[in-house]
């Protein structure tokens, strides 16, 4: 008979599923062992794909749990691209329903700061602007200013120390994490992507600059959301990290 | 296939270098869905600044109702494989604006409603589309252990003549049900010595043609990989004596 590509698909994923008719060794003899190939290929090279692209969360977990892990979050996420560099966008939110690991609340955004890490390693290229620029600026001019950041620039806002489990799972001698909440810049300059925990108020700043605010105007709602917000902080990370690729006058 | 970044600045660094061969996974030109047009897309860009000195992909599939498996599946040689294969190498070299290479499988089985050999399939691809052929002679070795058939009937029967890539690779040694020696193509392993000898023979027939170890899992340091590479230079030398 024919095995259609949807049946041999079902049996590839399910193995308590009997192996489809009309496959054979060539001498009519039983061909499981055989199917078996197919299936732990898939699973074996997507287990290691999740764990490449999530070194701190299989850190946490050991390899061993998200071998299982990766089975159950394959029966419902196959790789919808063969571009494995984006395989596992669902995984964050994966960990965060999972019921078995509500007691790791943190993992699900650890999770989306290893996503947000690789999305920015393969980002786009672009050309920062010269920090030289803003010198010859007034105050003023520069508060009037809308912005471009680098398509390898991102943020991220959590109520977990993030930034402090990733560097404690990826350093040498890094600190143990403080339970406290953490947003983060990742800045790629040059190719390497580097995550930098923001001071209060700064994510507000920079989501605002993301939706086409000026410089002033995103300030002033950061201050709303922190009255002590400083301004000279965030910028300096972005042009220290090449994410400011241009300045442009509101009018 | 990324948009920036390290990867594309090596790619680029080295084409400036070498001459490139863009070996893809991810068509699924044998499946029985369309193929994937965001994905040819992407392939084509990367054609076309890159300039190639050739492209190639597997005589397999590996998308099935949108879930990609990220394995070569097997397909029947049939009538119907056959229409829907070529079909697909055609939009693939139009879309591409260039000839493009098939590699024969690894088979772990075989399908009772399969009427061609393949390489008959094979020499039937390249007369309808145009296309060339990728020989990988570690595939061929696999597939014949598994299938109980001859690695040198295979190359007898081949259409050595479209041969424009060749690969070699190492594999790994299981059982299947009945304890019969079961390869598994893993790209995991040194060239065995029955491979070298494949290449040999093939490369007394076709002449000297590009050859790749494949070597992607478990990779050993530079000096035994080296020493591959060079195995396969003295292969090539040989013949262009």
């Amino acid at each position: 008979m024919t095995v259609s590509q949807a049946h041999f698909c079902d049996a590839l994923l399910d193995p308590a599923q009997p192996v489809p008719d009309g496959l054979t060794d060539g001498n009519g003899r039983p061909t499981t062992r055989r199917f078996n190939v197919y299936r732990n290929n898939v699973v074996v090279s997507l287990t290691d794909a999740l764990a490449t692209g999530f070194p701190v969360i299989t850190r946490v977990l050991g390899r061993e749990n998200i071998n299982g892990l990766a089975r159950l979050y394959l029966c419902d996420n196959p790789p919808d691209s063969p571009l494995m560099i984006r395989f596992g966008k669902n995984f964050p939110d994966f960990l965060s329903n999972l019921p078995q690991l509500a007691h790791l609340g943190y993992l699900g955004d650890v999770a989306r700061l290893e996503l947000a890490l690789r999305r920015s390693y393969h980002a786009a290229d672009s050309e920062a602007i010269d920090p030289a620029t803003l010198g010859k600026m007034s105050p003023e001019r520069l508060m009037d200013c809308r912005v471009t950041l680098a398509p390898a620039a991102n943020v991220l806002r959590s109520n977990w120390p993030i930034h402090g489990i990733w560097r404690f799972n990826t350093e040498q001698n890094a600190p143990k994490p403080v339970p406290v909440a953490q947003d983060v810049l990742i800045t790629r300059p040059g190719f390497d992507p580097v995550p930098y925990a923001l001071p209060p108020g700064a994510a507000t700043w920079l989501a605002a600059l993301w939706q086409g605010e000026t410089i002033g105007a995103a300030y002033d709602l950061a201050l709303d959301d922190h009255p002590r917000f400083d301004l000279s902080a965030p910028l300096a990370l972005l042009l220290s990290g090449q994410a400011l690729i241009s300045l442009t006058p509101k009018d | 296939m990324g948009d920036g970044g390290r990867p594309l600045a090596q790619l680029r660094s080295l084409s400036e270098r070498f001459p490139i061969s863009v070996h893809g996974v991810g068509l699924s030109i044998g499946g029985e869905s369309p193929l994937d047009e965001a994905h040819l897309d992407r392939l084509a860009h990367l054609v076309g600044w890159l300039k190639p000195a050739s492209f190639s992909e597997h005589l397999a599939w590996s998308t099935h109702g949108g879930a990609f498996f990220n394995d070569l599946l097997p397909l029947p040689y049939t009538a119907d494989t056959l229409n829907r294969v070529a079909a697909h190498i055609d939009q693939v070299q139009e879309r591409l604006g260039r000839r493009m290479l098939l590699e024969n499988p690894s088979s772990y089985l075989a399908f009772d409603t399969s009427t061609w050999s393949e390489t008959d399939f094979l020499a039937e691809l390249c007369r309808r589309t145009g296309c060339g052929l990728l020989l990988d002679v570690n595939n061929v070795f696999v597939s014949a252990t598994n299938l109980g058939t001859s690695p040198q009937a295979y190359i007898d029967a081949y259409p050595l003549h479209e041969v424009g890539e060749i690969h070699v690779g190492g594999h790994d040694e299981d059982a299947d049900d009945a304890g019969a020696p079961l390869l598994i193509d893993n790209h995991g392993a040194p060239v065995i010595d029955p491979v070298w000898r494949l290449l040999d023979i093939v490369l007394e027939r076709t002449g000297p043609k590009p050859v790749l170890v494949e070597w992607d899992n478990d990779v050993p340091d530079w000096p035994v990989l080296g020493a591959e590479a060079e195995r396969a230079q003295a292969a090539l030398s040989r013949v262009q004596a």
